[in-house]
């Protein structure tokens, strides 16, 4: 099963190096990783996915809570959360089919940043399920590049963690 | 914070900090940019032990934290030296010793650069270290010292390292040292959950077949007492892991001997059969539980330890309480009666009598477990330092011990050359005690190099060698595996271990008659000084009984079986 953990964090130099490290130690794999910095300066987040039964996804979290930098570690699928990625494809494109993606585009409520004469490059937002879903779309154009965040997520509703 | 703050450099702090930490030793060896902590170190009023070696400091380090309960403290240069550490920070990781290791490091602006005897060793660490760290700037380093000693002894004892680049110990600070840590991350559980101790006193109430298996968590958290009066109140067996032994008396008659690959067969048995298993301050190791799969089969499970990662790592607990052993068996006695044991103990009893440890003793060849027996008649109260082998099994076996921190022994990273340096922190951490390194002639000679250390100093320790002149544990495999194909094991007549004795000024005894065995331990404890015994061992002894891997714990066999 799949599971996105938040993970508050020291903002301090080496921290994700300790945080990946342990996971590739105790052999537990990280589908999506994405850090930054958050309303408090001196505090980084991670949204980890994993997959993985139970057992793994305790032992992830109470290994991840031994770190003396990981301040909170919290399992967001356990309850209602929001979670979005951002992708920037760069998509072959020329006068005849510009229009189709654009379409295509408009559809998902991309964007459009940059057009060259033989390239569109489109910036989608989304859950995993909806950037895979215009990656399909766009394949038959051929995908010349693609850099994607990785997933960060929040809990639904008023409360925050 | 207390006190005006006294401007200072960075070296002069860091021997501050050693101060206010009531550190009373450090074990280390210099090098260039350990110059200006060195040069502090020079008058200081602390002791510094000059190793041959760092690992040797590391394992000193050690040896000193188990013998007495504090964190040790070792100290080496930046590069080689850093790395040299590697070893006994690993092994003090594993085994969960409380330890704080100082490292040197190049200048922070050549971090990074490749410099003369850099290497990254907080990178190097991270994984066998509760923490680490690289200090950045000079103002920071009481703040981290201070951390450092507070994670390394607190929660679940670990190593800690501390990396401090050369301008550091030069730049100068005002120097005040913090009263308390403020680690947001970092707040270990000490007392256990009162509802989960109360689940525990159920599952005890109606126990007929219990059995304590009990760890290094019992001699981490000084729970040795406790654990006495909870055995004695449910009428209880107990069994302590390698790392354990010591935590209960060996002469008491609930006591089982140690349990797993080598333990006692009754040990095996009485887990096997159980009906409630109290696990305290243990991790469940392969060593100990064989065939995961049929481990207590029938038992529910109690498991109590410091570390909530621990819980259901490797067997899923019944009844897990989170917290220190002491704290939690000092509640939990209060809430549970004695158990109906009788017939239980009456069962263990019978296994004792039927399926002892034994060894067949001998009067024109020593056998080693008759050296350990020997041992206990001399100096009964001795601390036992073991290397790693053979020897290491027969120590755990054939010594009685009788107070927590009186055994010393490598258990999880099984580190060869562990014991002769740990027993030079063990003697410098209990003078008023007699320390014997029981060792192998393979694993002494892998850090006996510190016989200099030890003549320089005059410390007065025994070394025990098990001489079989093979790499005895391995060659045990072979035997038993791998068809009497002794590949690369044989070490024999390769040293003249007394001569060696001699060479560094010590003195050498060989011993090679089974009726000599007693005199010249008498005569190494009655010289009170730097001494190797040489003894000269049946060469193929096996360390019996013994569960074969992957095989369940009760399917333990006496080696004839196995052969």
């Amino acid at each position: 099963m799949r599971h996105t953990l938040a993970v508050l964090v020291e903002n301090k130099y080496g921290v994700l190096a300790r945080v990946s490290g342990l996971f590739s130690r105790r052999g537990f794999n990280i589908d999506s990783l994405a850090v930054g910095i958050t309303e408090d300066p001196t505090i980084s987040r991670m949204t980890i996915i994993v997959s993985g039964d139970d057992h793994v996804l305790e032992q992830v979290m109470k290994q991840l809570n031994k770190l003396i930098d990981v301040i909170r570690v919290i399992d967001l699928s356990s309850e209602e959360f929001v979670e979005r990625e951002l992708a920037l494809i760069k998509v072959n494109a020329d006068a005849n089919n510009r229009a189709e993606i654009i379409q295509i585009v408009d559809i998902f409520r991309a964007r459009i940043i940059d057009v060259a004469s033989k390239s569109v490059t489109i910036e989608v937002t989304g859950d995993i399920e909806k950037i895979k879903a215009i990656q399909t779309l766009l394949k038959p154009f051929g995908i010349k590049e693609m850099a994607r965040t990785g997933i960060v997520a929040l809990k639904r509703g008023s409360k925050s963690l | 914070m207390t006190g005006k703050a006294e401007r200072m450099t960075g070296a002069r702090a860091f021997v501050e900090c050693l101060y206010r930490e009531n550190v009373e030793i450090i074990f280390g060896y210099p090098g260039g940019v350990l110059l200006p902590i060195y040069d502090e170190l020079y008058d200081a009023h602390l002791h510094h032990l000059l190793v041959r070696h760092e690992q040797a400091a590391v394992h000193a380090a050690e040896g000193y934290a188990r013998a007495t309960g504090k964190v040790g403290v070792c100290l080496a240069t930046s590069g080689p030296g850093a790395t040299n550490l590697v070893t006994g920070i690993a092994n003090a990781y594993m085994d969960s010793v409380p330890m704080v290791a100082f490292t040197g490091q190049v200048p922070s602006s050549m971090l990074g650069n490749d410099a003369f005897q850099e290497a990254d060793i907080t990178g190097i660490t991270m994984p066998i270290t509760k923490h680490n760290y690289l200090v950045q700037d000079v103002k920071d380093l009481p703040r981290i010292i201070k951390e450092a000693f507070h994670i390394a002894s607190t929660g679940r004892p670990g190593p800690v390292l501390v990396d401090i680049p050369k301008d550091i110990t030069t730049d100068e600070l005002d120097f005040v040292y913090p009263d308390t840590v403020e680690l947001r991350g970092y707040k270990p559980t000490f007392k256990g959950n009162a509802q989960q101790v109360k689940r525990a006193a159920s599952v005890l109430k109606g126990a007929k077949r219990p059995v304590i298996y009990a760890g290094g968590g019992v001699i981490g958290s000084e729970a040795s007492k406790e654990l006495l009066a909870f055995a004695e109140k449910l009428k209880a067996p107990v069994t302590t892991t390698l790392t354990g032994i010591g935590g209960f008396p060996n002469d008491n008659e609930l006591y089982l001997g140690m349990p797993g690959m080598h333990g006692t067969k009754y040990a095996n048995y009485a887990i096997q059969e159980s009906d409630v298993l109290i696990a305290v301050g243990v991790r469940f190791d392969d060593r100990v539980t064989g065939k995961t799969t049929s481990f207590a089969p029938n038992a529910k499970i109690i498991h109590i330890d410091i570390d909530p990662a621990e819980i259901s790592k490797i067997i899923k607990v019944d009844v897990p309480i989170v917290g220190d052993a002491k704290q939690i068996l000092g509640s939990l006695i209060d809430q549970v009666s004695e158990c109906d044991t009788k017939d239980w103990l009456d069962k263990i009893a019978t296994w004792k009598r039927d399926f002892p440890l034994f060894y067949v003793n001998r009067d024109d060849v020593i056998k080693p477990q008759y050296i350990l027996e020997q041992i206990n008649e001399v100096c009964p109260d001795a601390i036992i330092v073991t290397e790693v082998g053979q020897h290491q099994m027969w120590a755990a076996q054939y010594f009685k011990y009788k107070e927590p921190r009186t055994f010393i022994s490598s258990g999880g990273l099984g580190t060869m050359g562990y014991g002769f340096p740990a027993a030079i922190g063990a003697k410098l951490g209990r003078p008023d005690k007699i320390v014997v390194d029981v060792s192998g002639d393979g694993s002494f000679q892998m850090n006996s190099q510190e016989m200099a250390t030890i003549v320089q100093n005059n410390i007065p320790i025994i070394i025990a060698i098990f001489n079989n002149g093979y790499l005895g544990m391995v060659r045990q495999w072979q035997a038993l595996f791998f068809e009497h194909r002794y590949s690369h094991t044989t070490i024999e007549n390769s040293v003249d271990f007394v001569k060696l004795a001699e060479a560094y000024g010590a003195m050498g005894i060989r011993v090679t008659k089974p009726s000599e065995v007693k005199a010249a331990i008498e005569k190494a404890v009655e010289f009170n000084g730097p001494v190797l015994i040489d003894f000269i061992i049946e060469r193929e002894e096996n360390v019996s009984p013994m569960v074969p891997a992957g095989a369940a714990i009760n399917e333990i066999l006496d080696l004839e079986d196995i052969q």
